[in-house]
């Protein structure tokens, strides 16, 4: 409760501040569309309303501002207007639409649902790869003192370095190799988008596996060391354990980098998916369009985040961490 | 057959060097420190060059290193232009301009109990948010131009920056702030003397993310619609002439770009942070 009330407000006062912020982005084409009516504008000629500033049309024409929330396409579209695109492009076009789940049995190619999963099973195989390259690549840099000094400094190089600038040319070269002819359909479109989200969730869960793999202290592993316990035996019982903490940290960094990458990667290919959707709305000037993509890639990052952190207190739990 | 050879052997010779190296008796000093990784690096770019003559890769799949330097000697001018617009214009005016407005909204965050409960909720699920999904819009409204990436820039690195700025900000003790008291400080004295100079860690922590994000959103707003200029354009153009080599060229520019600015920001946290143990060693 004492975080509710202050947490609703801000919420609300952003919307409030998108709603206000719709008058002056959208007051040309409004008192464009109100002249057309037949509604007399201040000034009257359209070249001098081009160089006019927005703020100063709004104040001279308070009275033919009513339609700035409701635009066909507004430059910024009002809160509902992307609410109602929301609803419209999952329940609307799945249920009560020609080519729904309801009346087709397939879902619809034109629902942010088919598109909101097309990204996700490209987020999660290459979340899926890059946490396993990650775990695997901690694991032989802990083992091995040459392997350490050789990749660990340019992995950390490589964090400074906006990897997702490769993206458009992992996409073209992988698409070239023509993998379609070796592996089966579904999976040889998913590998180029998940290649890229591999690559971004693999950095950060390598750095916090590493780390969580060197967390037992000196006593911990002198213990061991009595045991007689032998490096795989340490590598099993004591820092494989020992690390899942941190391994869960850098996973909910990495399913977000991941959901990035999978979203860029689908910028230049346009078979389906949140990025290529955004993209589609860019070229034919659908605003609301765009913005119901970034809410629904948003929602989805959201739940993502979410999931892992339930599966990692449900994890730490079952270990017996007191968390 | 015998490039690819070759390969191979430069692949044991280095490993074998560095396994040398790396248990031998010097393995602490702080040249192998450095000569074991460039090593490895000589190694992989060797091999690549090795590998992708003796296989006869296509350079429409993956150029070997020697022409991806000549064509970055031959285009310096070109990608100069690039790394200006995307860089300089892009990326570094929307990380000062949101480095400005993170620091001013941390310290009115901090300042008022009500907005730190509301909005640093709201700003760690931001923070988690694909932000860079905001760039085909910011495209419609800002134009083409570098005014666009700037303002991308800026949403990206706005929340990261806040969150850690504020928890910096609240990283002074009560027997600090009531030294400061007894010096009869107020508020803003406070603030400059001893608040801000304490949260710089924190701070750093948040602008060495943000650096990298900076450049991301620069490149992948430069995909949604640029001018004929900038690395995201040459990358995405290049892609579609199949010039692979430009495509590498453009690439090493913005890793370049990448260190180096991440480089410039550790040497400044040193020299503003000296008295923090991180940095004392």
């Amino acid at each position: 409760m004492r975080r509710l009330v202050p947490v609703l407000t801000v919420v609300l006062a952003i919307f409030a501040i998108w709603y206000v912020a719709c008058v002056p982005m959208n007051v040309r084409e409004v008192l464009t569309q109100a002249e057309r009516a037949g509604a007399e504008i201040v000034p009257a000629a359209a070249a001098e309303r081009r160089d006019a500033g927005a703020l100063g049309l709004v104040l001279r024409n308070t009275a033919h501002l009513g339609a700035s929330w409701s635009m066909e396409r507004a430059k910024l579209p009002a809160p509902h207007q992307v609410a109602v695109e929301l609803w419209d492009s999952t329940v609307g076009e799945e249920v009560y639409g020609r080519r729904g789940i309801v009346r087709s049995g397939t879902l619809s190619n034109r629902s942010l649902i088919y598109h909101g999963g097309v990204t996700l099973s490209a987020t999660l195989f290459g979340f899926l790869i890059g946490t396993a390259a990650g775990v695997l690549l901690a694991i032989g840099i802990v083992q091995s003192r040459t392997m350490e000094m050789s990749v660990m400094p340019w992995a950390i190089v490589s964090q400074t370095i906006p990897i997702i600038a490769l993206a458009p040319m992992i996409i073209v070269v992988l698409y070239s190799l023509g993998l379609d002819r070796f592996l089966p359909e579904g999976i040889a479109g998913l590998l180029p988008k998940a290649v890229i989200s591999a690559y971004l969730s693999f950095f950060p869960v390598l750095v916090g596996m590493v780390k969580g793999l060197r967390s037992p202290d000196q006593m911990q592993l002198d213990l061991m060391q009595t045991y007689n316990a032998s490096r795989g035996e340490v590598m099993r019982k004591l820092r494989l354990p020992a690390s899942v903490p941190y391994l869960f940290a850098s996973l909910k960094v990495g399913i977000a980098a991941s959901l990035v990458g999978a979203i860029v990667g689908e910028l230049p290919v346009q078979r389906g998916g949140l990025g290529a959707r955004m993209l589609a709305g860019t070229y034919y000037g659908q605003t609301t369009q765009i913005w119901a993509a970034l809410i629904a890639a948003a929602l989805l990052a959201a739940l993502l985040v979410f999931a892992m952190g339930w599966i990692e207190r449900r994890t730490l739990r079952s270990m017996g961490v007191q968390a | 057959m015998m490039l690819v050879i070759a390969a191979l052997l430069i692949w044991a010779v280095g490993w074998g060097l560095n396994i040398w190296l790396a248990n031998g008796v010097y393995s602490k000093s702080g040249l192998t420190q450095i000569a074991v990784p460039v090593i490895f690096g000589g190694t992989i770019i060797a091999m690549w060059e090795l590998l992708v003559r003796g296989l006869e890769v296509p350079g429409v799949i993956l150029p070997p290193p020697s022409a991806i330097a000549s064509a970055f000697a031959s285009s310096l001018p070109i990608l100069w232009g690039d790394f200006v617009q995307t860089i300089v214009k892009g990326a570094l005016s929307g990380f000062a301009i949101g480095l400005a407005a993170a620091l001013g909204t941390a310290v009115l965050v901090d300042r008022y109990d009500f907005l730190k409960r509301g909005l640093l909720p709201v700003g760690n699920f931001m923070a988690a948010l694909p932000i860079v999904g905001i760039a085909p819009i910011f495209v419609m409204w800002f134009g083409f131009g570098w005014q666009s990436k700037a303002a991308v820039v800026v949403a990206m690195v706005f929340f990261p920056i806040l969150v850690n700025a504020v928890a910096g900000l609240q990283d002074t003790t009560a027997m600090q702030r009531d030294l400061m008291r007894t010096f009869g400080a107020r508020y803003w004295n406070t603030l400059f003397k001893l608040r801000l100079p304490a949260a710089l860690p924190f701070i750093f922590n948040g602008l060495k993310i943000a650096i990298t994000l900076s450049l991301v959103g620069a490149i992948v707003a430069e995909f949604f619609g640029s001018p004929t200029q900038g690395l995201g354009f040459r990358i995405s153009t290049s892609v579609g002439q199949l010039a692979l080599d430009m495509v590498w060229s453009a690439i090493l520019v913005a890793a370049l770009a990448g260190s180096l600015l991440y480089g410039v920001l550790v040497l400044i946290e040193r020299r503003l942070t000296f008295w923090h143990p991180s940095q004392r060693g």
